[in-house]
């Protein structure tokens, strides 16, 4: 079987959970510039650069991979949020782009096929794809609303120098997430659709979007109805929401991408809303609480955490969720389906 | 969420190069800011999906394309529908696609090159998620009979399904043809069209019609009320048949039964090809309509011809008062002519013109600053009438009642307080509004002696708080019953549950906003609703009480606990010895240069509209009246500016300290050494002590720190855990905006309250951009360990810059009275003219004050709720006894 088609299978046997935040994780190692440095020999100061560890201190993903797996999640999406070209300059490190993710990706693999052959359950790898720091749809300047930074050829770029790179490290998928800009996911799209081309097999899309307003809109303005449209030719093997607020806020955006979307769900919401410290208070429980309730409305078909959450918070959702039926996928009817910033669908 | 479906969908042809030569000449000259409004204005007009075409001869079509796609991507109440991407160069298309974020059409492909080409440019779309329009051309040419176009769109759809396009994204243009054109093979045109339409959509499932309409009336070019009935009557039988979209100019569709009968039957023959008569009779028909066209264009803006008390209604609605004292005029003439009196003007047109305001302003069609304007107009028509009615010694106009309005004692604020009173007014209440720092007894006077329906306290400062509590337990010593309403930016529901009503056993109610104070205040005065309402009132403050008694709060550590738990910051990060340190007075910052530091978001939000700057101008629903806002807040700057109206005044000064516990001990009295610890040089005649010793002439600062128990690894934050025991430096600051009272009192004599309000907003927007660029020219010139600090506006407005400056009174210093102790150590008053109330309000209005921390470590937190052994700890610190403290620290306890 294809990993398009192990992954259906299980979705269709019971709720999936992916795993939970980074950052704050690796926050708690509490890392000196030069355990981040290495002995890459980089101009820039690389604290902060979360992606790079899998070069230079690869304890620590692995560690993080393997507390989400112990919790029970199935899939480990791979820390390369910023593991591209853009976000890369920020630390001076465009050159190791392609090294971070593979690494990142091969060291993912190997733990999840260590906790596979342990008991036989599919474990898989997200090869995770984040929006970068630039927008395609928007303009930096307030007085120049046709000006862009970057354009959608050189993002598609970046995001095939990414894909490429996740795949060859062994990723069964590519996670596009935390989409702020639909155009940028579009860009993310056609670099996977020319990657899998390339490579001449299926591979895989997940989609994640992020809502920047409580109306339900991202940054680019797209209320999830007409997200979907936008990005429903990438046949996404997942498609849902994460990281925006807490699960709290997220119900009724969950609910709409429940009943229009003909593909699996997956919500990773982050651990509530941060204090004033920026910090994540929420409970494991409460999280599990939440995102269960969902499960129980058959609303989801994966769930997971974003910010704050930690591996109790992923334990918490795996255990609430156990034994719950997954989320039928429905059949929408045939419609043409098109989309501005909202949704406009064409009588048959 | 808004899921538009539709069984016809109209396609917006007037951003099309070659369908509009108004949008040609634009996008020629360049000028693209029209050539959006052009598109706004379709979509206004019911277009369900813009075209864009650039094709002309004479033009870049790709970069045209993508200039006008990203411009218009930038405003949501064009970009909320999906574009269609038109054009005959599919390398302009590509380009438009990489632009287009939604899912859009593309306008078209076909099998003119062949099957190879049409197949590459059709997957190429599916992969950026695009529908396509399909012209049914293929390698022969243009379909024009019935069977050629039903034959090339079968293939054509085998040919996209066999690839795995989706049927429901395809929409087959099987070309409109012109008719009546004298040439007898075109007469059938019509009819080929719309009979292939009906076998198409039998034999391709899913898939939809289009078509643009203007080639049908190609031969009638210049006589527009002929197209136009052409147009609609072709639509009025293809529809039926299966054809679902039109590229058609919205605005200009005839409702087939208003068309004229004769030419609607002429046109009728002509599509149907009845005869072949038909389109001679139709060409001898049309000259009858040319040029009849003009009528529609000339309606708008000719108001000032209606009848006077439409336009007093008209100028109410819309807020414009250039006219409305002739106007006023003008009718109270009418009605002494019929021997009435002055007052049933305000009675009559002025108070039904202002509950169209009203109406409109509760159902959320209007915004306060549209309603302010009304306001505005109202005032100076009764302004006029005023004299008239004392002549005539009559009672005033009857309210619907009485009440007093004032911001309590200690505080100044009343932006707020002013526009409650401006829509109360506007809603047929009087008004009696006591102004600002109006203490108790005088609020208590003026409700007995105006015999007030009501009394509304308004308050900024969280001291206000406890002012309210005071005016609800003198009203009730007084034996008061009337209502006490209670509003401003720190009161709120359970405040008001907890505190308040428990003192004054008549009616307590918080209200959020100006909006809302309508509907309150007229439920108060009502006979019949006010029982009801005042009963579920107290039902719900008391649910709030019992909650709150119930609720397990957050356990609060132990202080000493909190202080092992606090922050602990690596002091190699701290800030170097400024660069310049002690009192550095500013007498005139330029007013110019804050313009550019302004914080806008906020401001809207004063005005009670939620969005942030700048995409709150293009907002749907707000997006009007603040641009309209934003538009005259704009002008009265450049005012402000070009004419000086305000002097920005401001002081901040960086002072050698060290920090004990939660204390910081500012040495900034002391006169022995020359040189810091740390190895800053101290200017010649500044003073400057030991650094490590703490005397009678060092200011002691008490911070508090968080007490509520934390997650493991969290820290009970102090902002004394930035400064370094071992020596350290703090700054302190104070802004100001000066001269303000004269224009207000301009304003308020013209009775004004609009421009009162942006005025009074505005400086608020000065004083905190003052604080801003303050700020920034500390870190880099005073202090100056950001020396290379460049930020833009909006970078500065994220805070995305090493070093915070907490306000006294906000969460991470949140005890006022720390506001006296950094004005001494200022010298304020002396130095920048700026005053603290009893309540630690500052005056002028339009003020920032704070401290300044230079850690790299140091960022903003709550205190939030802390313990009863802090609060002792902290009256032994700040040097006050245990009541006084617990008064102080009042927010900050259960």
């Amino acid at each position: 079987m294809t990993p398009r088609e192990t992954f259906k299978a299980e979705a269709a046997k019971r709720i999936l959970v992916t795993d939970g935040a980074f950052g704050t994780e690796i926050q708690n190692w509490k890392l000196s510039e030069a355990d981040y440095a290495g002995s890459l020999a980089l101009g820039h100061d690389q604290k902060g650069n979360n992606d790079i560890l899998a070069l230079t201190k690869p304890e620590v993903p692995e560690a993080i991979h393997r507390a989400y797996f112990e919790a029970g999640a199935d899939i480990a999406e791979t820390n390369t949020f910023s593991a591209n070209r853009i976000s890369q300059a920020d630390y001076g490190a465009e050159s190791l782009v392609r090294e971070i993710n593979v690494e990142s990706a091969a060291l993912a693999r190997r733990i999840a096929d260590e906790f596979q052959g342990r008991d036989g359950r599919p474990r898989f790898v997200a090869g995770a794809i984040g929006p970068t720091n630039k927008t395609l749809s928007l303009s930096p300047d307030v007085n120049d609303p046709g000006y862009r930074e970057i354009d959608f050829d050189y993002l598609k770029q970046v995001y095939r120098e990414q894909t490429d790179a996740l795949v060859e490290g062994g990723a069964d998928f590519i996670l596009i997430e935390t989409v702020f800009d639909t155009l940028n996911a579009k860009a993310g799209i056609m670099a996977a659709i020319e990657a899998g081309e390339a490579l001449g097999r299926d591979l895989p899309i997940m989609l994640s979007m992020t809502l920047t307003d409580l109306s339900g809109r991202n940054l680019s303005g797209h209320t999830v109805e007409a997200f979907w449209h936008a990005v429903r030719h990438a046949r996404p093997l997942t498609i849902g929401l994460n990281c925006s607020f807490g699960a709290e806020q997220l119900r009724p955006h969950v609910k709409t991408l429940s009943e229009i979307c003909d593909t699996l769900i997956m919500v990773y919401p982050n651990a509530g809303l941060p204090n004033e410290l920026g910090a994540y208070d929420e409970a494991p429980a409460t999280t599990a609480g939440l995102v269960g309730e969902w499960a129980v409305a058959g609303q989801v078909n994966v769930l997971g955490g974003c910010c704050g959450s930690t591996p109790a918070h992923i334990k918490a959702i795996a255990e609430a969720v156990k034994g719950l039926p997954p989320r039928a996928i429905p059949t929408p009817a045939v419609r043409t389906r098109l989309a501005g910033l909202e949704p406009f669908t064409m009588a048959a | 969420m808004t899921t538009s479906s539709t069984h016809f969908v109209n396609v917006g042809e007037r951003t099309n190069v070659t369908g509009s030569a108004a949008f040609k000449k634009l996008i020629m000259a360049g000028d693209y800011t029209r050539a959006v409004e052009v598109a706004r204005s379709q979509v206004e007009n019911g277009a369900q999906v813009i075209d864009v075409n650039m094709d002309e001869g004479l033009l870049d079509a790709h970069a045209a394309m993508t200039t006008f796609l990203k411009l218009i991507a930038a405003e949501p109440d064009i970009a909320r529908v999906p574009v269609m991407i038109d054009s005959s160069k599919w390398d302009v298309i590509e380009a438009g696609l990489k632009c287009v974020s939604g899912k859009p059409i593309v306008n078209s492909i076909s099998m003119k090159e062949g099957e190879e080409a049409f197949l590459k440019h059709a997957r190429i779309c599916m992969n950026y998620g695009a529908a396509v329009v399909v012209m049914a051309f293929d390698e022969l040419g243009q379909a024009d009979t019935q069977a050629r176009k039903v034959e090339i769109c079968e293939r054509a759809y085998r040919l996209l399904t066999g690839i795995g396009f989706p049927p429901e994204d395809i929409i087959f243009d099987p070309n409109v043809f012109a008719v009546a054109t004298g040439i007898e093979e075109h007469n059938n045109y019509g009819v080929d069209f719309i009979e292939a339409t009906r076998e198409i959509k039998a034999r391709c499932p899913h898939v939809h019609i289009s078509g643009g309409l203007s080639n049908l009336s190609f031969s009638f070019r210049g006589n527009e009320p002929v197209r136009r009935a052409m147009h609609s009557v072709f639509l009025y039988h293809a529809i039926p048949a299966g054809m679902d979209m039109a590229i058609v100019n919205a605005g200009q569709l005839d409702v087939y039964d208003q068309i004229d009968p004769e030419l609607r039957t002429a046109c009728e023959d002509v599509v149907l090809n009845r005869d072949p008569e038909a389109g001679d009779r139709l060409v001898a028909l049309a000259e009858r309509y040319r040029g009849t066209d003009a009528v529609a264009e000339k309606q708008a803006a000719e108001w000032r011809g209606l009848e006077v008390t439409k336009r007093l209604e008209y100028a109410l609605v819309k807020g414009i008062d250039a006219h409305v004292v002739e106007d006023t005029e003008e009718l109270r003439q009418q009605v002494a002519g019929r021997g009435g009196r002055p007052i049933e003007v305000i009675e009559g047109p002025l108070m039904d013109g202002m509950n169209v305001v009203g109406d409109l302003f509760g159902s959320g069609k209007m915004f306060l600053p549209q309603v302010v304007k009304s306001a505005r107009v109202m005032k100076k028509a009764v302004a006029h009438l005023l004299p008239f009615i004392e002549a005539a010694k009559e009672p005033g106009a009857k309210g619907k009642g009485k009440v007093v309005m004032a911001t309590v004692k200690g505080d100044v604020h009343d932006i707020g307080k002013n526009i409650v009173g401006v829509v109360l007014q506007c809603n047929g209440f009087e008004v009696i509004d006591l102004g600002v720092m109006v203490p108790w007894s005088r609020i208590l006077e003026a409700a007995n002696e105006n015999d007030a329906d009501m009394i509304g306290l308004s308050g900024l400062i969280t001291p206000s708080l406890d002012e309210m509590v005071t005016v609800g337990e003198e009203m009730q010593r007084a034996g008061m019953t009337m209502p006490l309403l209670i509003g401003g930016a720190t009161t709120s529901k359970v405040h008001t549950a907890l505190r308040i009503a428990p003192a004054y056993t008549g009616p307590v109610v918080h209200v959020l906003d100006a909006s809302r104070a309508v509907g309150v205040a007229t439920t108060l005065v009502s006979d019949t609703q006010r029982d009801d309402y005042v009963v579920k009132v107290a039902a719900e403050y008391q649910a709030v009480r019992d909650a709150r008694e119930g609720k397990g709060q957050n356990a609060l550590l132990p202080l000493d606990v909190a202080r092992q738990r606090g922050f602990v910051a690596d002091m190699a990060l701290k800030a170097p010895a400024p660069a310049k340190p002690g009192v550095h007075v500013f007498d005139d910052w330029p007013l110019a240069d804050l313009v550019e530091h302004i914080d806008w978001t906020p401001f809207f939000r004063a005005w009670e509209l939620a969005g942030n700057f700048p995409a709150i101008l293009d907002d749907a629903v707000v997006g009007e009246s603040a641009t309209g806002l934003y538009a005259d807040a704009r002008a009265m700057l450049e005012r402000i500016v070009s004419e000086k109206w305000l002097t920005a005044r401001g002081i901040a000064g960086l002072w050698p300290c060290h920090r004990h516990d939660d204390d910081v001990w500012v040495h900034d009295r002391h006169s022995v050494d020359r040189r810091t610890p740390d190895g800053g040089s101290v200017p010649e005649g500044f003073r400057l002590p030991d650094l490590d010793r703490r005397n009678e002439h060092s200011t002691r600062l008490p911070f508090l720190r968080q007490q509520i128990a934390k997650r493991e690894g969290r820290a009970n934050m102090c902002l004394a855990d930035f400064i370094d025991p071992a020596g350290d430096w703090i700054g302190g600051f104070a802004v100001g905006i000066h001269g303000i009272d004269a224009h207000l009192a301009r304003y308020r004599a013209a009775h004004d309250d609009y421009n009162d309000i942006l005025l009074k907003a505005l400086a608020d927007r000065l004083a905190e951009a003052f604080a801003e660029a303050l700020h920034a020219h500390v870190r880099r010139e005073l202090w100056g360990y950001a020396p290379d600090e460049q930020l833009t506006n909006d970078a500065l407005i994220r805070e995305q810059y090493r070093g915070i400056r907490p306000a006294p009174g906000y969460p991470a210093c949140p005890e006022h009275s720390l506001k006296r102790t950094l004005f001494d150590l200022l010298d304020a008053e002396a130095n920048v003219g700026l005053e603290l109330t009893e309540s630690f309000a500052m005056l002028p209005t339009a003020a920032v004050s704070g401290f300044y921390f230079g850690h790299a470590q140091a960022e903003y937190f709550g205190v939030a709720r802390i313990g009863e052994d802090q609060v002792a700890d902290y009256a032994a610190r700040a040097g006050v006894d245990l009541e006084r403290a617990t008064r102080l620290l009042r927010p900050n306890l259960d």
